[in-house]
């Protein structure tokens, strides 16, 4: 599992500000994902509509949350498939190690699923003996380089050329050690024939899911590289790990996110493969697996339903958010300290680990709105960081010292004429003190800010006591 | 008959009224050429935001009633910022879910209140202002007045009149300058990065001059800039507006 | 039981017990009825036209197309493209009856099996069940005569497509599925897999920087027989 960090995270954002790899790729991508997004919105005039449609459809189906996972378990299962409620991380760990327990695998491929970090599937099966073969590119090199993702989408985007090279020659060991790596094509090639081998070997594929359509009882994964039908198509098993709020009611309903996913996400209009998986083989098809299972995991979704956190359940996981966030494009994915990062992480991640650990997370915000302004699904992200930071202050987690400033200002701000007096005082000092070079370079208390940009000094005066001043010279 | 004149109360925000004053009086005078009779309630303090970010509901519910109670007489009330405007116009009517009656209050005051260049423009239809500034000016989208109160377009239709000045666009106008209101004390490295990030994209652009309509953010942006030894004068957009440039130097600038 | 502590907590939440039966019903018939949303108006146009924007949008993917006047030029535009690719001329082909009526016999040189892939194949010839004009994609459904294999194992992927079958959006292609499949095991129309394809496989993991050929086909070749007169260009 991706080990906690998050209580770390002001010691993560300064190490990833001085990461000159980590900075180096996010230069790169920052421009690249925007400007993509941009222009595939613009491209679709039916874009911002389809916005509200999308919000309008999770929100529908949220409040018959309980209505479509039964009726969608009920087709999976006429189509031949198992559903494993979970209610916890543990409980689908465990549903996974005893179907492949059952299947007597030793080697299983993966497609690219959040929900398999978040339950830490991969240390599960290897202590059990069980190989796990990451075989998403990116997940491919961090699961060489034991690390976790720093992306949603992108998992790998923070590493560089470099790194690849590096980390291959280190693994594949078979391989001549003084071949050349003379285009980015060549790393491809290399781990295009190595998974090859393990996606043939393999005894059961697990994948996630983009979307689960209660109509069919289907599972829906949208890629490009084509891994994730490699993985569910070629094993004798196939491990869907879905969260409950993945489900929509209609494949119609499906269409408005397939058509939102792709251009928030790559700014593509549509993923290469986006593929709807309807339980096991049939008895005249020629490939396919012979299980269908499907993981449904809980995991403290459900009691998010009802509260102002619902909203969250809406997210499709298409990582415009940070995409789009100053925050996260500062300090990368990393720094949030587990497995979901940027905004709709500060939203998620307290829920799900518990805010007293990721307290930090929602507060790491300017509240510049861009995230929400991009959100496919309208997904009010600065608001519910907002509700993370006022159930903070009721648990009193919040510092003493903000509580402390917070107290002392609010004290003088509920008396006007106390107010004007302290504070006519205070910038008649500073105005004063920063008469002659305009600025500040130092000042008691404001280390947090005078670490880096000086603090303009104030005009002197403060606005009322001038007003006030000039309105009695007018009466005279 | 003259249409009345419509009473419009300033909202001054804390950080004109310690900070930069002058401000506040371009303020008053762009209203009065838009045909506005100003008024300043003397019960203002804060809108209550730094409260309402931090998580402290019950402080950010006492301010907003104090605000409510001294600017609901108005027939709008104007602030020269984006953030405080979308505190008083988006938020605090969120703050009264339990209390219809000063819901209610709350509601008919937001929608009454105004950012000072939107409503310029918008609401009193400025078509331009009789002022000067010689200079290459670019303007920062501050993060509330773009996407909760809808500047974008009208600061910049009405520094177009303003003589002598010309207008470039940096690359990325509306990506956020790092200020975030306590964000820039708690995180002050991120906050840094973004500042520089910012002052980085000014530069790009060649322009003498940095105009925004929210104090958090120039002071910010003024302070990072002065650290840095660069000499683009950084000023609020109203000053501008209302040719008010000779009465004071710019942000972060010496005075002596 | 898990199951039973997932609703009860979602019904908690929900303020409410389990759904009452009306309301359920009410449910029932919007699956039923699975009304459209708002569809992009870019697809609604008058055939050749719809055929076109299919065409481009393939292209505009890195996938290729060519246009044949019959089926009966289907097996001579491969033996051309695998020439032209420097590919030898071999493939494995969807056991389709469209496919297996081809006159194959007229180019014996071509070698061709009518079966799923296996690896090694490297070239495959698909049979697609429509065209979406939106965004390019093709439909696949899996079945006997389409072996979902044939579109992930070879490196190139050819495929065969009526322009009759090319549709604008992705609810008119899910209608003709609903229309024309039967699934023998569920009774529905959903068939155990259906693929949605826009191009051929490709990746931006290393350095965001765009390849063709990830795990699936490099080249993806669409053979567009013209059998709509009103869809020609």
């Amino acid at each position: 599992m991706v080990h906690l960090t998050s209580p770390a995270f002001k010691a993560n954002a300064a190490r990833a500000l001085s990461d000159a790899g980590l900075q180096k790729a996010l230069a790169r991508s920052k421009p690249q994902f925007q400007a993509k997004r941009a222009k595939a919105a613009a491209g679709l005039p039916e874009f911002e509509a389809l916005r509200d449609i999308a919000r309008d459809i999770k929100n529908h189906t949220l409040a018959h949350l309980d209505f479509y996972l039964e009726d969608y378990a009920a087709k999976v299962e006429a189509a031949g498939g198992t559903v494993h409620w979970c209610a916890t991380a543990e409980d689908a760990r465990a549903a996974v190690l005893r179907i492949c327990r059952a299947a007597g695998a030793r080697t299983v491929t993966k497609g690219k699923s959040m929900i398999s970090e978040e339950i830490g599937i991969n240390e599960h099966l290897e202590a059990h003996g069980i190989t796990p073969v990451e075989t998403d590119l990116g997940e491919y090199i961090l699961q060489l380089r034991r690390e976790p993702p720093s992306h949603i989408i992108g998992p790998a985007f923070h590493l560089n050329r470099e790194d690849w090279e590096k980390s291959f020659r280190e693994s594949h060991t078979d391989l001549p050690p003084d071949r050349e790596f003379r285009e980015r094509r060549d790393i491809l090639a290399e781990a295009r024939t190595l998974l090859r081998q393990k996606f043939l070997a393999a005894d059961v594929g697990i994948t996630g899911a983009n979307f689960l359509i209660a109509e069919t009882g289907s599972s829906v994964i949208v890629t490009n590289e084509g891994n994730g039908d490699l993985t569910q198509t070629l094993p004798r098993v196939h491990i869907v790990l879905a969260s409950i709020e993945k489900v929509v009611p209609t494949l119609e309903d499906a269409c408005v996110f397939l058509r939102l996913l792709a251009r928030s996400a790559t700014g593509q209009d549509f993923s290469v493969y986006t593929t709807f998986s309807t339980g096991i083989r049939r008895e005249t098809d020629l490939d396919g697996p012979h299980e269908y299972h499907v993981v449904l995991l809980d995991n403290g979704r459900s009691n998010m339903v009802g509260t102002p956190f619902q909203d969250m359940l809406r997210c499709i996981r298409c990582a415009a958010c940070m995409n789009h966030c100053p925050v996260y494009q500062s300090v990368g994915g990393h720094a949030y300290g587990w497995v979901y990062p940027g905004p709709m992480g500060s939203v998620l991640t307290p829920t799900l680990v518990g805010v007293e650990k990721a307290g930090h997370l929602p507060n790491a915000s300017t509240f510049c709105g861009k995230c929400e302004s991009v959100c496919p699904v309208k997904i009010p992200l600065p608001k519910l960081m907002r509700h993370w930071r006022e159930r903070e202050f009721e648990r009193h987690l919040t510092p003493a010292t903000t509580r402390f400033g917070l107290r002392f200002w609010a004290w003088f701000a509920r008396r006007p004429t106390l107010y004007r007096w302290a504070t006519r005082a205070a910038m008649a000092t500073l105005g004063w003190a920063g008469r002659k070079r305009g600025a500040f370079a130092a000042l008691p208390l404001a280390g947090g800010w005078t670490a880096g940009r000086d603090l303009p000094a104030p005009e002197g005066d403060t606005f009322m006591a001038r007003y006030a001043r000039q309105r009695r010279e007018v009466r005279r | 008959m003259p249409e009345p004149r419509p009473r419009v109360a300033l909202f001054v925000t804390c950080l004109v009224d310690l900070f930069r004053p002058t401000v506040g009086f371009a303020a008053i005078r762009l209203l009065e050429q838009a045909g506005c009779e100003v008024a300043v309630p003397m019960a203002q303090t804060c809108c209550g935001q730094p409260a309402f970010n931090s998580g402290d509901r019950a402080t950010a519910r006492d301010l907003a009633r104090r605000v409510v109670d001294a600017f609901l007489p108005y027939d709008f009330t104007v602030v020269p910022s984006g953030s405080c405007g979308g505190m008083i116009a988006r938020h605090i009517p969120t703050l009264f879910e339990d209390d219809p009656a000063y819901r209610g209050k709350a509601e008919r005051l937001a929608a009454k209140t105004h950012e000072l260049v939107s409503f310029l423009r918008d609401v009193r239809g400025m078509e331009r202002v009789e002022a000067a500034y010689h200079g290459t000016a670019t303007y920062h989208d501050s993060c509330s007045g773009l996407r909760e109160m809808g500047v974008k377009a009208q600061p910049r239709a009405l520094l177009a009149s303003v003589a002598g000045l010309s207008l470039v666009e940096m690359a990325e106008p509306e990506t956020c300058c790092g200020f975030g209101g306590t964000f820039c004390v708690k995180y002050p490295e991120i906050s840094l990065r973004m500042a520089s990030d910012k002052t980085k994209d000014i530069a790009s652009t060649g322009a003498d001059t940095l105009l925004a309509g929210d104090m958090g953010c120039l002071l910010n942006i003024a302070g990072r800039l002065r650290r840095e030894g660069s000499t683009v004068r950084v000023r609020h957009v109203a000053e501008v507006l209302a040719g008010m440039t000779d009465s004071v130097p710019p942000i972060g600038a010496a005075r002596e | 039981m898990s199951r039973e502590a997932i609703l009860s907590a979602i019904r908690r939440g929900l303020r409410r017990g389990p759904l009452p039966p009306d309301q359920a019903a009410m449910l029932r018939g919007r699956i039923a009825a699975h009304p459209r949303h708002l569809i992009p108006a870019r697809s609604r146009l008058p055939r050749a036209e719809q055929v076109a924007l299919f065409v481009r949008n393939v292209e505009k993917e890195f996938g290729t197309v060519a246009r044949l006047p019959d089926p009966s030029a289907v097996p001579g535009a491969i033996a051309e493209y695998l020439a032209r690719q420097n590919l030898p001329p071999a493939l494995v082909a969807a056991p389709h009856p469209d496919i297996a009526a081809l006159p194959w016999a007229d180019h014996p040189l071509l070698q061709v099996e009518h079966r799923a892939a296996r690896e090694g194949d490297a070239v495959s010839l698909q049979h697609a069940f429509a065209g979406i004009a939106e965004t390019g994609t093709l439909m696949f459904p899996s079945a006997r005569e389409r072996p979902t294999t044939l579109n992930l194992l070879p490196e190139t992927e050819i495929v065969l497509l009526r322009a009759s079958r090319i549709v604008g959006a992705y609810e008119e292609a899910w209608d003709l599925l609903r229309a024309e499949n039967r699934d023998g095991r569920t009774g529905g129309f959903m068939p155990r897999n259906v693929m949605l394809v826009t191009g051929p496989s490709r990746s931006a993991d290393i350095e965001q920087t765009l390849e063709l050929g990830a795990h699936g086909p490099r080249r993806l070749h669409v053979l567009l027989v013209e059998d709509d007169p009103s869809a020609r260009a």
